[in-house]
């Protein structure tokens, strides 16, 4: 007669075996999977000791204070160390340039201020209405950083309002384009003709404002970021009308935008910038003052603008023709195709490219000294130019790279997060 | 900004408008600022210091024309341009004058119409070596591996010299002084050359400066010096003659300090008219007759500004040199004040 055995209950369950759980399995799968993938780890090691060996006790005998760079060796006495003292001395001025220093809490509330406008435009969880003080920013950030009369903005803004008047009170009697086309000549009238004298007039009458801050006391963080947001925010409208008109039917349109565009993508952006300062100043009349950061800005803009729209006519070409047939089958006119279903399709696909440009964009504001403007690179220049931190490299270089930085890998991130947000598809 | 920039798109569109070439005096006195163009950073020459305040040498020279004319040497745009843009934003007008360390020659002054005021700094190409190798001369530089700056006079200057020399060397070419340093110091090349008062500065800033030295010969002739546009001549003579004050003021032992002194007049007549007690000579060139006095008093006379901005006493440590009072075996000469 067999014994059977019959188990009536459960083995209680092990632990899996030590080489097959946690950080163990993590380094035997991700490290050492392989005598190749051995030796890479062996050599990163090696590689990574090498930069703490040689970087580590350079952090950390930083000196944070003193008044020079001589001063900062006395203190090391021979060893090796960073000399982050002269950020100290000096971050006002890599941030601001030579902004006033009373009136730093302008440009911080402008900045405080940008954060609240992009806001809306970001994330679409907030409140709606917010979208109105993002179109005014504009105007309060130009006052708030250079200052002056408060009604300058103002009747800028009034420009707009009777442009739109116009076109309100002409569309119903003539057809659409006739009264856009009226409204933004109305617009430009008042702008070009008399919003300067209306300004004038009503200053003199209430006078309202703050001290005005002339343009050559820009400089650091404060111009690349002046330049930067306003190049991203400028060129993207522009970029899309841009490749828009490229796929365009209306072969003047589209010569117009290819010949623009080629144009300004066959030209370095260094080029741009050198036309902006130098060869201006000639066409100009002498005595006239067209504003330096103002010119840098619009040739940043039309750089930014050609690849942003070779960027998003990627996106174009990227939706199915059926799209646009369905568009059609719908009855949408063009502007409400390209609003409702072309679009917003097409930008999707575009934003890695997008913000790809954005970032570019950002770093490229850099260039800006070599036409003598004093960014963040130009100021490092210019402390360097002191006795008293002649000879500081990295430590201004650090400091310069971890902002901008932040910067990019913020809109780097941003980014992600809305591809994750907007992906549709089903993978 | 503001209006300027509907006035400057404005213009864009009408290209026809006047040349209002107004003398540059009375627009500068309109304004009430000298707009005054420096490099965006010369160690002693043009520099920010941490409260945002220009300095240097060259800086000096806007001073003391921004106060011989509009009585206040801080009434001074700096503007900031870089070599490349230096000509263009003198020529167009947006800037009265160029104190840039900028070297005259024939082809600025005559082909690019400018018109220099004189020379402020008496400046050449030399050559700075470790002690260690031994070198006491540029003459036994032969095989040496220099590092130059590419596409600037001294890299010409360079060639000649050692062909002219019959020596042979190795050029490791670099962009900007900043990374020359670094090469220098990492041993990528023997010798460092560019202006004396560059390599000075520059050695300053080693950690072991007593380790270098900066050999004797200098191989090129660099006169540096302020510069207006050609074709008015009243700023002209206003900029150059606001320099000869500063020199003739040094060789006639006036100073910051004893002006006040010397103002209520002297037993000697050249100084009198200098400080405008005796003769109109400010009414010559639209100015008062205390302008020399004012301008003097901005910074000092040339060899205090010499002294508080690139002279011994300072970590960039220049010996007068070339730069001494003639009557001491150095050029500075100012033609008489009469």
């Amino acid at each position: 007669m067999a014994v059977t055995f019959v188990r009536k209950e459960m083995l209680p369950q092990q632990p899996p075996p030590s080489s097959q759980v946690g950080p163990v399995r993590w380094v035997r799968e991700n490290l050492l999977s392989s005598p190749l993938n051995i030796f890479l780890t062996l050599a990163a090691i090696y590689v990574i000791y090498v930069i703490i060996d040689h970087v580590g006790p350079w952090l950390m005998n930083s000196v944070w204070n003193a008044g020079s760079l001589a001063e900062c060796r006395q203190i090391l006495a021979g060893e090796s160390g960073a000399c982050f003292a002269v950020i100290n001395d000096r971050w006002r001025q890599l941030l601001y340039g030579f902004y006033p220093s009373d009136m730093y809490w302008r440009p911080n509330l402008a900045m405080v201020l940008l954060l609240v406008a992009v806001a809306p435009v970001l994330f679409d969880k907030l409140p709606r209405k917010m979208i109105w003080f993002s179109a005014v920013y504009p105007f309060i950030a130009f006052w708030l950083l250079w200052g002056g009369s408060l009604w300058l903005p103002l009747a800028v803004i009034a420009g707009f309002a009777i442009g739109y008047a116009v076109f309100r009170g002409l569309s119903p009697m003539t057809n659409g384009a006739l009264a856009v086309i009226a409204g933004a000549l109305a617009a430009l009238i008042w702008w070009f003709v008399a919003a300067a004298a209306v300004s004038d007039v009503l200053q003199s009458v209430i006078p309202l404002g703050i001290a005005a801050v002339p343009s050559r006391e820009f400089g650091g963080f404060m111009l690349s970021i002046i330049i930067g947001v306003t190049g991203i925010a400028l060129s993207l409208p522009l970029g899309i009308m841009l490749a828009l008109g490229r796929k365009s039917d209306m072969p003047l349109i589209k010569m117009i935008c290819v010949g623009f565009i080629e144009f300004i993508r066959g030209v370095p952006l260094i080029t741009l910038l050198f036309t902006a300062s130098l060869l201006l100043n000639y066409f100009l009349p002498p005595g006239t003052n067209f504003d330096i950061i103002l010119r840098v800005i619009i040739m940043v803009t039309l750089f930014a603008a050609a690849y942003m729209a070779e960027v998003i006519r990627g996106g174009l070409a990227a939706l199915p023709r059926g799209q646009y047939e369905a568009a059609d089958a719908l009855g949408l006119d063009y502007w409400k195709a390209q609003r409702l279903i072309i679009m917003p399709q097409a930008l999707k696909i575009s934003i890695p490219g997008i913000v790809n440009t954005f970032i570019g964009l950002f770093k490229d504001t850099t260039l800006v000294v070599f036409i003598g403007l004093l960014d963040p690179i130009g100021l490092s220049n210019a402390i360097r130019a002191d006795s008293n931190w002649n000879g500081i490299y990295w430590e201004l270089f650090i400091f310069i790279g971890a902002c901008f930085f932040i910067f990019c890998f913020g809109m780097s991130r941003y980014s992600m997060y809305l591809e994750r947000r907007l992906k549709t598809d089903h993978r | 900004m503001k209006k300027s920039v509907f006035l400057g798109t404005l213009s864009l569109t009408a290209l026809v408008a006047g040349f209002a070439s107004a003398a540059t005096l009375d627009d500068v006195k309109a304004r009430g600022t000298l707009n005054c163009g420096v490099s965006t950073g010369v160690n002693g020459f043009s520099a920010p210091d941490s409260n945002g305040v220009w300095q240097g040498f060259d800086v000096a020279i806007c001073r003391a024309v921004a106060a011989a004319v509009l009585g206040d040497p801080m009434k001074v745009n700096f503007i900031t341009t870089t070599g490349q843009t230096r000509f263009s934003a003198l020529a167009s007008g947006e800037i009265d004058m160029l104190a840039r360390n900028t070297t005259w020659t024939f082809s600025r002054d005559t082909d690019l119409k400018f018109t220099f005021a004189g020379v402020n700094y008496y400046d050449g190409q030399g050559f700075m070596v470790k002690k260690e190798l031994g070198v006491s001369s540029a003459k036994e530089l032969d095989g040496a591996t220099v590092c130059i700056q590419t596409g600037t006079t001294t890299e010409l200057n360079l060639a000649d010299y050692f062909k002219s020399n019959n020596m042979k060397y190795e050029p490791v070419p670099i962009e900007t002084n900043a990374e020359a340093q670094q090469q220098y110091l990492a041993g990528a090349c023997d010798v460092y050359t560019t202006d004396a008062s560059g390599l000075a500065a520059t050695r300053a800033t080693f950690a072991d400066a007593e380790n270098h030295i900066v050999l004797p010969e200098i191989i090129s002739k660099e006169p540096l010096g302020p510069l207006v546009r050609q074709g008015d001549d009243q700023w002209a003579d206003i900029a150059r003659w606001t320099l000869n004050a500063l020199i003739a003021a040094e060789e006639y032992g006036v100073t910051s300090a004893n002006i006040e002194e010397l103002a209520k007049g002297t037993e000697n007549p050249e100084i009198n008219r200098l400080l405008g007690t005796e003769g109109e000579l400010g009414a010559m060139i639209g100015l008062d007759k205390d302008w020399a006095k004012r301008a003097i008093k901005a910074g000092g006379n040339y060899g205090e500004i010499f002294a508080a901005t690139i002279g011994e006493a300072t970590p960039i440590g220049l010996a007068r040199g070339l730069n001494a009072q003639w009557t001491q075996g150095g050029l500075m000469y100012s033609p008489p004040f009469r």
